[in-house]
């Protein structure tokens, strides 16, 4: 089967996702409330968690582009666009996507960092809903996993591109230019419903506007309860990043310099 | 009594920051150095709506009140913009639009707000004389009714944005000192669009906030149309009230900001740097004066919060005044202090230009001295809030 046919078969596959572009293009955006790799972290007492309490948390960065090209879709064609987030806590998130100019909101809360129960949770809350392209961020600050978008196009048999840095919208397709390894790039295409991962840097950002945060006051977030998924992993230890020294060498030039002969040598660089 | 910020409140602080983050000390070193405007910051806070905060929403603004607009001032300038987070909002969205909001009439209103808002139109406000800056009924600039329009004569001096602005609140005599039954009488405010060549503008040459031009202008038979009054005639001095006590406001708001962000550059240094054994931050002699200035400017930043609650509670501007007055005051002191000490903890580096705190250190006198000296405000607060007889005639 060539691939196209596949992507075809899968469409017919969820009868839930109907293609629905009278009134413009209907994204869905998924933006996770992500702590800030900057912020203070901390290993928890168990060894298996980080502590939250010294974490500074903010829209993950890279779903920053993704909100920003789901409003520069609705802007040019016109559509709807809902931001998904998940965690009891995500609400600064959701509003500053609705800032931004998303037009809702669904808020899954439940808290967890696995990428599998995200997904699961996600597609819970928005199969009902009609949509023709989810667009996430290709990893999350914190997580690392670049896991939930490519779940989630599973759990919706959705075709999907990842590390995306461009997009385009040509009738009943998307065209996006995928990042490669050493600065290659491929062009797809996918037709829609589909689902993207973007690369940071697609778009620049629009900074909130004032006017943004006050009619986002009148914006729903509409709570999505759900139980929390089964998980297939199982955290057994974090191992926080090496300490990196530094020394500053003492004495004359000579000595200053026999030392560091001998530190070169004792990492086997001569 | 609820401190608490709301959720809105808190997304306009956030958002300045954000702004503020992309133009960090470094990019005001460089304007401020150059003498140049900070066009990419004014384009940035205006596409944000940063100029409407105080605009209502049926004139392109976002409808917020002074509180929010101190607010975001207050991130910008603590995180990374000093001044410069203060001064643009101040002249125009100050200056222009928060005195047409409380005061212009209809026209007025639908002639200048959406332009403001948009941060198209650039402002500025003609009151300080060479002859009466402390003194301000002094003034002498002159508005005679010539038929249907309104022929303006005088001198002003330092005016800030009069360089660049399109649109200027010009404050002017519609009746004589001689003349007035009392002193406050006799003043009226005027809304005149700019370049005119009627208006001659001369840039002086200044301290710091370089990023921005203080002015000499002189008024040479400057005729407006009738409508460009703010009405009523002679009883302009209690409208501009509700200008320069959010003025003062915004002021305090610059103590703080900046206080902030001298402060939080000092700290950090001051864990790094090792002169004896340990890092210099551990020195009482420095901690001390740091926490007691950074102690004054909290309290300072309530009792301005309390100010401006007044002010969007439509107080009257006398009860607004007081706490206005008392809370510039204290922060200005506390202000000098907190970058005094901030320079201090730098050593010789807090003089080179690359240390910032230097810039810091000559934004943060002026307002020592403008818009009201330390003595006027104690003045005010002898007079106006003790009940103290007036020791200055
Ligand atoms: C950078 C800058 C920007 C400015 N921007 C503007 C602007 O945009 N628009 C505008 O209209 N104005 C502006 N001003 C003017 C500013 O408001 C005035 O400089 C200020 O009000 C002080 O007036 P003055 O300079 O005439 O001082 P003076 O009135 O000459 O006062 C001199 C000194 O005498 C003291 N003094 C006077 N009377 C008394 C008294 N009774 N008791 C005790 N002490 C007294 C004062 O406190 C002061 O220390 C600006 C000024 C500066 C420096």
């Amino acid at each position: 089967m060539q691939l196209k046919e596949y992507l075809l078969s899968l469409k017919k596959e969820s009868p839930n996702l109907k293609v629905d572009r009278g009134g413009g293009m209907k994204v869905f955006v998924l933006a996770k409330h992500a702590a800030d790799p900057e912020s203070e972290i901390k290993v928890s007492s168990d060894g298996k968690n980080v502590e939250t309490s010294g974490l500074i948390f903010d829209i993950n960065d890279w779903d920053r582009y993704a909100i920003e090209e789901g409003i520069r879709i609705k802007e040019k064609i016109g559509g709807e666009v809902v931001v998904v987030g998940v965690g009891k806590n995500c609400d600064d998130t959701l509003r500053k996507c609705l800032a931004m100019g998303a037009d809702r909101a669904i808020k899954i809360p439940v808290d967890t960092n696995d990428a599998y129960q995200i997904a699961e949770l996600i597609k819970k809350a928005i199969e009902k809903e009609k949509f023709d392209l989810i667009i996430a961020g290709y990893m999350s600050q914190d997580m690392n996993y670049s896991l939930v978008g490519a779940l989630l196009a599973g759990m919706l048999n959705l075709p999907f591109a990842t590390a995306v840095t461009s997009l385009k919208i040509d009738g009943g397709k998307v065209v996006a230019v995928r990042e490669l390894e050493g600065g290659y790039k491929e062009e797809v295409e996918l037709q829609i419903p589909c689902l993207i991962t973007v690369q940071s840097g697609i778009n620049e950002p629009r900074y909130v506007s004032v006017m943004g945060i006050k009619r986002a006051r009148t914006k729903e977030i509409r709570e999505v309860k759900l139980e929390l998924p089964p998980s297939a992993v199982n955290i057994l230890k974090i191992y926080p990043p090496p300490i990196k020294l530094a020394e500053i060498l003492t004495g004359d030039a000579s000595q200053i310099a026999a030392k560091i002969v001998e530190i070169v040598k004792s990492r086997g660089l001569i | 009594m609820n401190f608490e910020l709301t959720e809105e409140q808190k997304m306009i602080a956030n958002a300045a920051k954000e702004i503020a983050q992309d133009f960090p000390p470094e990019y005001w070193r460089e304007k401020d150095e150059k003498g140049e405007f900070a066009e990419e910051f004014f384009k940035a806070i205006a596409k944000a709506g940063f100029f409407g905060i105080v605009i209502p929403e049926e004139y392109g603004g976002s409808g917020y009140g002074l509180t929010e607009l101190l607010i975001a001032m207050e991130e910008l300038a603590a995180n990374g913009c000093g001044m410069g987070g203060i001064w643009y909002l101040m002249i125009t969205e100050v200056f222009g639009g928060l005195s047409i909001v409380r005061h212009g009439t209809e026209f007025h209103k639908e002639k200048y707000l959406p332009k403001i808002a948009s941060g198209e139109m650039e402002f500025c406000m003609a009151l300080t004389e060479p002859d009466a800056g402390t003194n301000t009924l002094a003034i002498r600039t002159s508005a005679v009714k010539d038929g249907d329009e309104w022929v303006i004569n005088g001198n002003k001096v330092w005016i800030s944005g009069a360089d660049r602005a399109k649109g200027m609140l010009i404050v002017a005599r519609t009746t004589p000192l001689e003349k007035a039954p009392k002193r406050t009488f006799g003043i009226s405010l005027f809304l005149a669009d700019l370049p005119n060549k009627a208006v001659k503008i001369n840039p002086i040459p200044k301290h710091a906030i370089n990023y921005s031009k203080s002015c000499e202008v002189s008024f040479n038979n400057l005729r407006l149309p009738e409508n460009s009054l703010i009405p009523p005639k002679d009883e302009g001095w209690y409208l501009l009230l509700d200008t320069l006590n959010p003025e003062r406001m915004g002021f305090t708001t610059a103590a703080v900001g900046i206080s902030r962000l001298a402060i939080s550059k000092a700290v950090e240094y001051s864990k790094k740097r090792k002169v004896f054994a340990d890092p210099i931050g551990s020195y009482q002699g420095l901690q001390f004066p740091i926490a007691e200035a950074y102690s004054t400017l909290e309290c300072a930043k309530l009792m301005n919060f309390k100010a401006a609650w007044l002010f969007d509670n439509k107080a009257s501007y006398r009860e607004v005044g007081k706490y206005a007055n008392m809370a510039k005051l204290v922060a200005v002191e506390a202000g000098i202090k907190a970058v005094y000490w901030a320079m201090q903890v730098f050593g010789g580096y807090g003089y080179a230009k690359e240390y910032d705190v230097e810039r810091w250190w000559r934004e943060i006198n002026l307002i020592r001295l403008a818009p009201v000296t330390q003595q006027m405000a104690l003045n005010y607060v002898a007079e106006h809030v003790l009940g103290m007889p007036k020791s200055y005639r």
